[in-house]
């Protein structure tokens, strides 16, 4: 047995950036497969938009930057913010939707803050959030799942929609977006919002189409396959487990409470963890290593925070989803939060002890 | 700030000039005004709009503080200035509201916002005060040119991005002539409405302050291998303190 003559810390992950990228995406595999089952295959056409335009701009801005493009961009970090962002926006999006959003957040929130590493900002929740604002029409139309959709939309119908706003058959994404009766379907979530903004219960509002066991129509599917993912990134030791098990444990806990007070006008905890993007956000997202906080007490702090963040704006925010939001104003706080929660040094006292 | 410094071979008028548009500009390099700036910018009609007003303000309250500034007594000048400033930006709000109906209310609370404007002040007090009338009003006018012009870049630029198109309503500014020099650039299903919001502006004049950093950096490294003449004063006797 030798040791090496090394500084602290003597115990690390021997795993190199490149590979938990790596890992980051293969994990997300299982997502994509149930999203592009439910949602249509549109989500795999914006995977490859996205791709393509982030390893493009990343190598532009490093050869202007003067890095060595090849090192920098085999780091896959580029790849790994195309896929997030391109699983979060509509499958059916317009192809420029996709294309602005992963230039923005490469070019914009990640060189131009000096590259992997120096980035204030989750870059694919930045960009998220910038096409939420810009465009928030085509960002909001979200296909309903499969089994409640009333017309059939096929491979080919991906493509041609992303690029030329029509279906092959000729019809336009709101019309795919429609019941039999010509009313628009939105997501559950929206479509919860908007009916208890009318009045109408909890209860009488999960009547819908829309809604399936548990949460929404396929998006129970899509969140428990993100969900398996990120278990796999957890036994593989890529993330550890306090962000997502705070930010799950505060969502719930709020929900919880909230629910327990008046069931007829919130959701159902288990409702919210299974709806939107929570279980993509808590696992993929939130633990982004460069903009979550580094320390296990902050963490723990920065988890809560977007679980209460999100909790609060889905319940009383003008948007129906919150996580980029959420994990945007919570990387504000990081410094703070990794400023006061610095573990004790050991060999060194206690703030208080004398 | 000052702009008394030691620059040579250039008339002082000159010098002003390069001052006022490029090497202290108020928007890109003092980065004074900054409200206004990204808070009106979102077209090129309005932006134009508040960068007249202020050129006008900034004339104005240059030669005026300049003509008093032998009669003020140097413990109350801050007061008096922004008396005079006050008064200034009133009567061109007046003007605004009988002359500009439509623009005066576009611009809203920004005309009289002016008055908070630290460029106004701040060239009130550094050079106004402390110069003749010809160059404090020349300084005015070329400050206040230079803050437009950022305005007006600004403008420009958010209002092509976010809505497609140069110069929309700009009748209400020049006149129904003018309603020949809308441009229409592009007829975009969606709106870059990000452009026209407030981050929007951040992020444009972020752009606009590094592309004028670069300027400057390329022109100093070009500048730079001509010559350096190296003076150096002996500072190894110094016996006064």
């Amino acid at each position: 047995m030798s040791f090496k003559i090394a500084s602290s810390p003597h115990q690390h992950s021997q795993k190199s950036t490149a590979q938990l990228m790596k890992l980051v995406a293969l994990a997300a595999v299982p997502g994509i497969a149930v999203q592009a089952y439910f949602f249509g295959y549109g989500v795999l056409v914006q995977l490859l938009l996205a791709i393509v335009t982030a390893l493009s701009c990343e190598a532009a801005v490093l050869a202007l930057r003067g890095k060595k493009v090849k090192v920098k961009l085999l780091d896959h970090s580029a790849l790994v913010t195309a896929v997030l962002l391109a699983v979060a926006i509509p499958s059916y999006a317009p192809w420029w939707l996709i294309v602005v959003g992963t230039a923005f957040a490469i070019v914009v929130v990640k060189q131009l803050y000096g590259g992997l590493g120096n980035n204030l900002f989750n870059p694919a929740m930045a960009a998220y959030v910038l096409l939420l604002v810009s465009f928030p029409l085509p960002m909001t139309s979200w296909l309903p799942a499969a089994p409640v959709q009333n017309l059939a939309v096929g491979p080919l119908d991906a493509v041609c929609t992303i690029f030329t706003d029509y279906s092959c058959t000729g019809y336009s994404v709101s019309q795919l977006r429609q019941d039999a009766d010509g009313i628009s379907m939105a997501t559950p979530l929206d479509t919860l919002k908007t009916d208890l903004s009318q009045g109408y219960t909890t209860a009488e509002s999960m009547k819908k189409p829309v809604f399936g066991w548990l949460s929404g129509e396929g998006w129970f599917w899509v969140n428990l396959a993100y969900l398996v993912g990120g278990l796999f990134l957890l036994q593989q030791k890529v993330i550890q487990w306090r962000i997502p098990v705070a930010v799950l444990g505060s969502l719930f806990s709020c929900s919880l409470l909230a629910w327990l007070i008046s069931p007829d006008t919130n959701a159902s905890p288990l409702f919210q963890l299974f709806s939107g993007a929570t279980m993509l956000a808590a696992f993929f997202i939130a633990t982004d290593p460069v903009s979550a906080s580094t320390t296990e007490k902050g963490r723990l702090i920065f988890g809560a925070l977007i679980g209460v963040l999100v909790f609060l704006i889905r319940s009383y925010g003008g948007y129906p989803d919150a996580f980029a939001f959420a994990v945007m104003l919570a990387n504000m706080t990081v410094p703070l939060i990794d400023y006061y929660t610095q573990p004790r040094t050991y060999g060194h006292k206690h703030k208080g002890a004398r | 700030m000052d702009t008394t410094t030691v620059e040579h071979k250039q008339s002082p008028y000159q010098e002003i000039i390069r001052q006022g548009l490029w090497k202290n500009n108020p928007g890109l390099v003092q980065l004074l005004g900054l409200c206004p700036l990204l808070a009106v910018t979102s077209s090129l009609t309005n932006a134009l709009g508040l960068g007249l007003a202020t050129v006008l303000v900034l004339l104005s309250t240059n030669t005026v503080v300049s003509l008093i500034r032998n009669f003020v007594p140097n413990e109350i000048r801050i007061p008096v200035f922004v008396m005079v400033i006050a008064s200034v930006v009133t009567v061109i709000e007046l003007l605004m509201h009988a002359f500009m109906y439509n623009l005066y209310q576009a611009l809203g609370i920004f005309i009289p916002l002016i008055v908070t404007n630290c460029i106004v002040i701040g060239r009130a007090e550094a050079y106004a005060s402390k110069n003749a009338v010809l160059p404090a009003a020349f300084d005015g006018l070329m400050m206040g040119t230079g803050f437009a012009l950022v305005l007006c870049t600004l403008g420009a630029v958010r209002e092509v991005l976010g809505a497609g198109t140069l110069f929309a309503g700009a009748d209400l500014l020049l006149g129904d002539w003018a309603k020949v020099l809308t441009v229409h650039l592009y007829q975009a299903d969606h709106q870059f409405l990000l452009a026209i919001l407030p981050p929007g502006a951040f992020l444009v004049m972020g752009f606009l302050i590094a592309a004028k950093n670069t300027i400057d950096a390329r022109a100093a490294a070009k500048a730079k291998p001509v010559e350096q003449k190296i003076s150096r004063a002996r500072v190894t006797h110094v016996s006064t303190q």
